[in-house]
């Protein structure tokens, strides 16, 4: 069984249909990553995933929970579906530390010292360990948004959205966040990504997804399809980016 | 709650609020104008005056802003005549009102000339302006788009703090309120009215602010 | 007749002045804990509660206070209930402080962006516990100034209390007046007295907004 399906969803803002019938199917483990102009609905699709934005027809589900239903618990939903921002979203208020430990403390009333433990975790292995006490405005670009993975990763989610997570860096921050995603993948997490690196996609995603105008235009396993894009719209983006 | 309210004991009486609505408005449009008047003076003294100047009007300010209306209003009614200056109700409730705007807005139209960028006014003037055409064109003209909103709040706060005129029974609106109270007792129904009336002029001030924002500020 | 001293005139008004300085807090204090319940309703997603607080706003924001405490003088009176002045008082001021605190830590609010209420939505917390942990702490700092600012407007709003018959520092000035036939001499000091409780709060608040900016 998929851990996230999605199956005909449609979604307009106002008169302008951003997403015109899309399905998609992503099982445990997969990498996903999704390509696409700009404007084509990528981030609307990914948003539509964790409930951030509705849609007007089609359904989703995610561990197995119907994102949009009557009575859905949005709550339960997102303890199980990480997101992961451009604009890395960091609580300017709180250490690095305690950006990771809020959702663990308030949502799931773990601990404070368990929490703290989980917080040293998951900062380990985005490789900041001696920074669990820095307020995001003393952390560079890279680093902070190393920490926004770490914050959604003590939730322990099913399944991590990343939005575009490289696009706000300096280049030479860039390969560092995309390390610590590549060991993501590597451990089994399921990951949804909506990316511009195109080299990434093809040798980290286990499924290519190429949106056009609203719709999944064509999809595949990426090396696959980078190497033989089937639709002229793929073969120019792919000619453009690549 | 046994008792009832009856709002038809007002009608009788519907030309006393009329008049004292129609002075509520007259007084509210003079001392707008007037007082934005002498916040643009106060302004200009403060940022382009001599330093006395500046400090003379920083007074003024602080002390409006920092004394109730009510007291500035019989301080004036009450106060001045012991220095041998008679006013009447009506008199002295422009002059408050006059002198309460006037430091209001001052404070506002200087934050707005603040705001206005140094190298606007060095272009002006290496544009061979005067200093007083500087002024006007490009000073106040950008700092009054700018505080426009701020202004307009601050117009219907005066306009709602007028109420307090009646007090030395200038004959505005409350002053009706209080009349028509005094004689049919129905306190409630009166103030309820009227403190709906007073309402819809906010309301309606606020939109008329906005539309005459809009044609003034047209051209951009 | 008496004969009143300035220094009996000073000292009377000074002894109001307490009176002022209770009202004062009593009415920022309780409109603050007010306000703080309306900014929740106001900014929450539940369209009838920011409705409702809208209307509430309108209404304490846009009559003079003076009706305001007329209302809640004889409209307490119509349930037969006997109101002093303290109660209508303490009751209109608390109401019309909290729709004002209201719209300013609104304004403090939505200055947060965006992104922080998309963050912490998909770590799971709740509307509330995102105002509790996330935006009220950011949007606290901003707030300082403005509600320090609006404390002196609380203060100078108390002075209405007088004419529905509360004993503060402008109705002992009238009192006073009457008494000594002095009204420039008691209308100049109570102007200073308010001029001392109000200008360190109002020069306080400039000075923190000030900070704020450099901040930036
Ligand atoms: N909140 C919104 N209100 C109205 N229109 C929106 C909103 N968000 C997105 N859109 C529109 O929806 C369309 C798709 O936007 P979306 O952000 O999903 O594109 P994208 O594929 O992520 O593009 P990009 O690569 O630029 O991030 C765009 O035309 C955009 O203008
Ligand atoms: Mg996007």
């Amino acid at each position: 069984m998929s851990l996230v399906s999605i199956r005909d969803v449609r979604k307009s803002f106002g008169a302008n249909e951003v997403l015109k019938g899309v399905s998609l199917d992503i099982a445990k483990g997969d990498v996903v990553a999704i390509i696409g102009r700009s404007g084509s609905g990528k981030s609307t699709l990914l948003r539509c995933i964790n409930g951030l934005e509705t849609y007007q027809s089609g359904s989703i589900t995610a561990d197995g929970i119907e994102v949009a239903g009557a009575n859905t618990n949005l709550r339960e939903l997102r303890r199980h579906v990480g997101m992961v921002f451009q604009q890395f979203n960091l609580f300017p208020h709180l250490t690095a530390a305690e950006n990771v430990m809020l959702a663990p403390t308030v949502v799931n009333k773990v601990s404070k010292a368990e929490a703290r433990a989980t917080a040293a975790e998951v900062l380990a292995k985005v490789g900041l360990s001696e920074k669990m006490d820095a307020y995001p405005s003393e952390l560079s670009g890279g680093q902070q948004q190393r920490v926004a993975i770490a914050r959604s990763l003590a939730m322990r989610p099913k399944v991590l959205l990343c939005d575009e997570i490289t696009s706000a860096l300096d280049p030479e921050l860039v390969n560092e966040v995309l390390r610590v995603v590549e060991q993501l993948a590597r451990e089994g997490m399921t990951l949804i990504l909506v990316t511009h690196e195109m080299r990434f996609a093809r040798d980290v995603g286990t499924k290519l997804v190429f949106m056009h105008h609203g719709k999944v235009h064509e999809e595949g396993v990426p090396k696959e399809v980078f190497a033989a894009p089937r639709t002229p719209e793929l073969q120019q983006f792919v000619g453009q980016v690549g | 709650m046994s008792y009832k309210l009856q709002f038809a004991e007002l009608l009788p009486y519907w030309n006393v609020l009329l008049q004292g609505l129609v002075f509520t408005i007259v007084l509210t449009v003079v001392s707008t104008v007037a007082g934005i008047a002498v916040g643009t003076a106060g302004a200009s003294a403060r940022t382009f005056g001599p330093a006395w100047l500046g400090r003379v009007v920083a007074v003024y300010v602080e002390l409006i802003r920092n004394t109730p209306f009510i007291v500035q209003l019989f301080f004036i009614f009450f106060g001045l005549p012991a220095l041998g200056l008679k006013l009447s109700e009506t008199t002295a409730a422009f002059l408050a009102m006059v002198i309460n705007l006037g430091a209001y807005s001052t404070e506002i139209i200087r934050a707005g000339i603040e705001a206005v960028p140094k190298g606007h006014i060095e272009a002006g003037l290496s544009l061979a302006m005067t200093k007083w055409e500087v002024l006007r064109r490009i000073v106040l003209n950008q700092a009054f788009r700018k505080i426009y909103p701020a202004l307009s709040s601050q117009i219907i706060i005066v306009m709602l703090g007028s109420a307090v005129v009646s007090q030395i029974s200038a004959e505005d609106l409350t002053y009706a309120a209080n009349f028509i109270a005094s004689r049919n007792f129905r306190n409630f129904e009166v103030y309820l009215l009227v403190a709906l009336a007073y309402l819809v002029l906010a309301i309606l001030t606020r939109a008329a602010l906005r539309a005459l924002g809009r044609v003034i500020f047209k051209a951009r | 007749m008496l004969q009143f001293s300035f220094w009996d005139i000073l000292s009377n008004l000074l002894i109001a002045t307490q009176w002022t300085i209770v009202l004062s807090l009593i009415a920022f204090f309780c409109g603050g804990i007010v306000g703080l319940v309306l900014l929740f309703m106001r900014t929450s997603r539940i369209a009838p509660l920011a409705w409702f607080t809208k209307i509430y706003i309108e209404f304490f924001q846009g009559t003079p206070l003076l009706m305001q405490l007329f209302l809640f003088f004889f409209g307490i009176a119509l349930f037969g209930v006997e109101v002093s002045p303290w109660t209508a008082a303490t009751l209109a001021l608390t109401f019309w402080t909290s729709a004002f605190l209201t719209e300013i830590w609104r304004g403090c609010v939505e200055s947060i962006p965006k992104g922080q209420w998309e963050a912490s939505s998909s770590l799971a917390l709740s509307y509330i516990e995102q105002m509790r942990y996330v935006i009220l702490p950011q949007a606290s700092r901003i707030a300082i100034a403005p509600t320090v600012g609006f404390s002196v407007q609380v203060i100078k709003g108390t002075a209405l209390a007088s004419i529905i018959g509360f004993v503060e520092l402008t109705k002992a000035g009238t009192m006073l007046n009457n008494a000594t036939f002095r009204p420039f001499l008691v209308y100049s000091l109570v102007a200073l007295i308010y001029f001392c409780l109000c200008f360190p709060l109002s020069w306080w608040a400039k000075k923190i907004e000030g900070r704020l900016n450099v901040a930036r």
